[in-house]
């Protein structure tokens, strides 16, 4: 069986759901080959979680500077791992940091590049939901090999213990006049929510919510969900939430298990990021919001009295398990 | 100081848009197509970098004949000349050939200090597109960003994505795509209308900006779309007016759907 690499999407400590999602989609295509760029120590760390969700090899591409530089050493070792495996596929996380590293690869293999796949069969072929949620597009890789970019929450992860071989590849040193040096990080405002786009529940509010103070009742009832916090861009805009929240055409595109839209009418551009979520709860007190048109749960009532409630009986059957 | 703006014209999102039958393709003719407006804020940090320094400004599309519409806007903006992309071979164009040529272009222009693009376009157009052209033009990427300083030939800028927020520094030149928090594009005046009917617009040959090319030709697309389905609206499904105790119905709508 051909290897097929998974570029590992961590932030030092942890390896993201993501990244386990990726290998049990490899898995369909070939034998998983992890790719973990990080510094000195990071691969050996990662290598039982790894194994255990399938990774027959697991590459390490570490150096102390790897973190220091967006987007250049993940590309290196992308494609330093490609020259030594010659995949069937590279497969990575489609994140902002996602994206840019498959396309940047695609551009040095001269290859096939398809992003924001939701599902990927055992001879290659993907489908992506296009257009808002408009097109369902099955699409394959016609040159070179497929650089393929998956959603978070596509595919299901799967434990499936094996043994790991490790692997070196030796990144080059970075050139600073063709790399930008990162000189301060701040992790997400997120705190102990999960990533917009790996939750599995979403509780967004628009401008029904009425200011930053409003948004409490938002985070509330998310918190209570195990969700993740979104806005509408009219929240954004007008400073209630801040803009990484931000679902829509121009935001975070999010396909939940739950969505719960607190004070969002629904316009075409919102949608356009969150149509795909399997179920979708809307609150707005206008019965003519668009949103209504596509909730498969529409209240027609004030959020200030229907989201709290709701949070509390969460709370309480939560309690009680 | 040069700068290169990237611009795009897309279909009006508030419009339907739909795929070509025959080869699975955006249906340009059908939709209205505007100026990306994530793209009219890269061209308007352009010309704030302008008011404060000697800049040239260039903006570069590549596109149908109606995407010298964007590149006319942009001018009346206050940009100096554009450079226009249109070949019919380019229709239907991946993200790696649409990089290439805008990379290609790019390369057109003496000494480029700054190339700036939109972080994505409302098109779905994999927001990937800056990342490849700074790949192909061997600069330092400096995407997604909210806040952007050049200074004494450095530039520093304020990242924003999914992972949190970064401060990046690179040297110039650079590209820098920009997200749509970062300014608010001005309105291009009566006077800057009439100024950019006689702006030059350069319109290279594509075989001229690729002449390596082989016999073959240019690879215009590595993928290949094998279906292509219209997917059925979703539906609207049960509605509760709240009469005091809609928050605990939807509690147990969670629970029956095993949600919570
Ligand atoms: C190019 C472009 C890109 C865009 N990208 C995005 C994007 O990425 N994401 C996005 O969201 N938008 C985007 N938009 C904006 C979009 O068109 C809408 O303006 C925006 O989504 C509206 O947000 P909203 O629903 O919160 O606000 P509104 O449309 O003002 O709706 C507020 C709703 O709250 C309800 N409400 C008020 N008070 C209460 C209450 N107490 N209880 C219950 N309901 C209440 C009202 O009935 C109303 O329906 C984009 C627009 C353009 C042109």
């Amino acid at each position: 069986m051909p290897d097929v690499l998974v570029l590992v999407d961590h932030d030092g400590e942890h390896v993201y759901k993501s990244t386990y999602e990726l290998l049990a989609a490899a898995r369909r295509l070939g034998d998983p080959a992890a790719v973990v760029v990080g510094t000195p120590g990071t691969a050996g760390r990662f290598k039982e979680s790894l194994a255990r969700h399938g990774a027959t090899s697991v590459y390490a591409a570490e150096s102390g500077e790897a973190g220091e530089f967006l987007a250049t050493p993940t590309v290196d070792a992308l494609e330093l791992a490609v020259r030594d495996a010659s995949p069937a596929a590279v497969l990575v996380c489609a994140t902002t940091d996602g994206r840019e590293a498959a396309g940047r690869l695609a551009a040095r293999l001269d290859a096939g590049l398809l992003i924001d796949a939701v599902d990927l069969d055992s001879s290659g072929v993907v489908t992506q939901i296009v257009f808002g949620g408009s097109y369902t597009v099955r699409s394959e890789v016609t040159h070179g090999t497929p650089v393929l970019a998956l959603r978070p929450g596509a595919v299901e992860p799967e434990e499936h213990p094996v043994t790991a071989v490790e692997r070196t590849l030796a990144l080059p040193s970075v050139d600073p006049a063709a790399s930008a040096r990162i000189t301060a990080r701040r992790t997400g405002l997120a705190g102990d929510r999960p990533a917009l786009n790996e939750a599995t529940v979403v509780v967004s509010g628009g401008r029904g919510v009425g200011g930053a103070q409003g948004f409490e009742v938002v985070e509330e009832l998310a918190d209570a969900l195990g969700g993740a916090v979104g806005a509408s861009r009219a929240a954004v805009d007008a400073g209630y939430y801040p803009h990484q929240f931000q679902v829509g055409q121009t935001g975070k595109s999010v396909s939940p298990q739950l969505y719960i839209a607190l004070g969002i009418s629904g316009a075409i551009q919102h949608l356009a990021g969150m149509q795909t979520s399997k179920t979708i709860v809307a609150v707005n007190k206008d019965p003519e919001a668009p949103i209504f048109g596509l909730a498969d749960c529409g209240v027609v009532g004030d959020l200030f009295a229907v989201a709290p409630q709701l949070t509390e009986g969460v709370a309480a059957r939560r309690a009680v398990r | 100081m040069n700068i290169v703006v990237l611009v795009k014209q897309v279909p009006d999102t508030g419009a339907e848009r739909t795929l070509s039958q025959t080869d699975h393709t955006l249906d340009r003719e059908d939709a209205d197509l505007v100026l990306d407006e994530i793209n009219e804020r890269a061209a308007e940090a352009a010309l704030i970098l302008k008011e404060t320094t000697d800049a040239h400004i260039t903006v570069v599309s590549m596109g149908p004949d109606s995407a010298r519409e964007a590149i006319r806007k942009v001018l009346a903006m206050g940009a100096d000349r554009g450079i226009h992309i249109c070949d019919d071979r380019l229709r239907g164009a991946d993200v790696l050939t649409t990089a290439k040529v805008l990379a290609a272009a790019v390369r057109t222009v003496e000494d480029v200090d700054l190339v700036l693009a939109g972080n994505t376009t409302t098109d779905g157009q994999a927001s990937a597109v800056p990342a490849i052209v700074a790949e192909l033009l061997g600069l330092p990427q400096l995407t997604h960003v909210r806040q952007l300083t050049v200074d004494a030939g450095q530039v520093s800028a304020e990242r924003e994505t999914d992972n949190g927020e970064a401060t990046l520094q690179a040297p110039l030149p650079a590209l820098v795509s920009i997200t749509e928090k970062i300014n608010e594009p001005r309105y291009p005046s009566f006077k800057g209308i009439m100024a950019a009917k006689k702006k030059p617009v350069h319109t290279p040959d594509l075989d001229d900006l690729f002449p390596d090319a082989d016999d073959s030709g240019l690879l215009v697309t590595r993928t290949r779309v094998v279906e292509a389905v219209p997917r059925p609206p979703r539906a609207a499904g049960i509605r509760i007016t709240d009469d005091g105790s809609a928050g605990r119905h939807l509690v147990e709508y969670l629970i029956a759907r095993k949600l919570v």
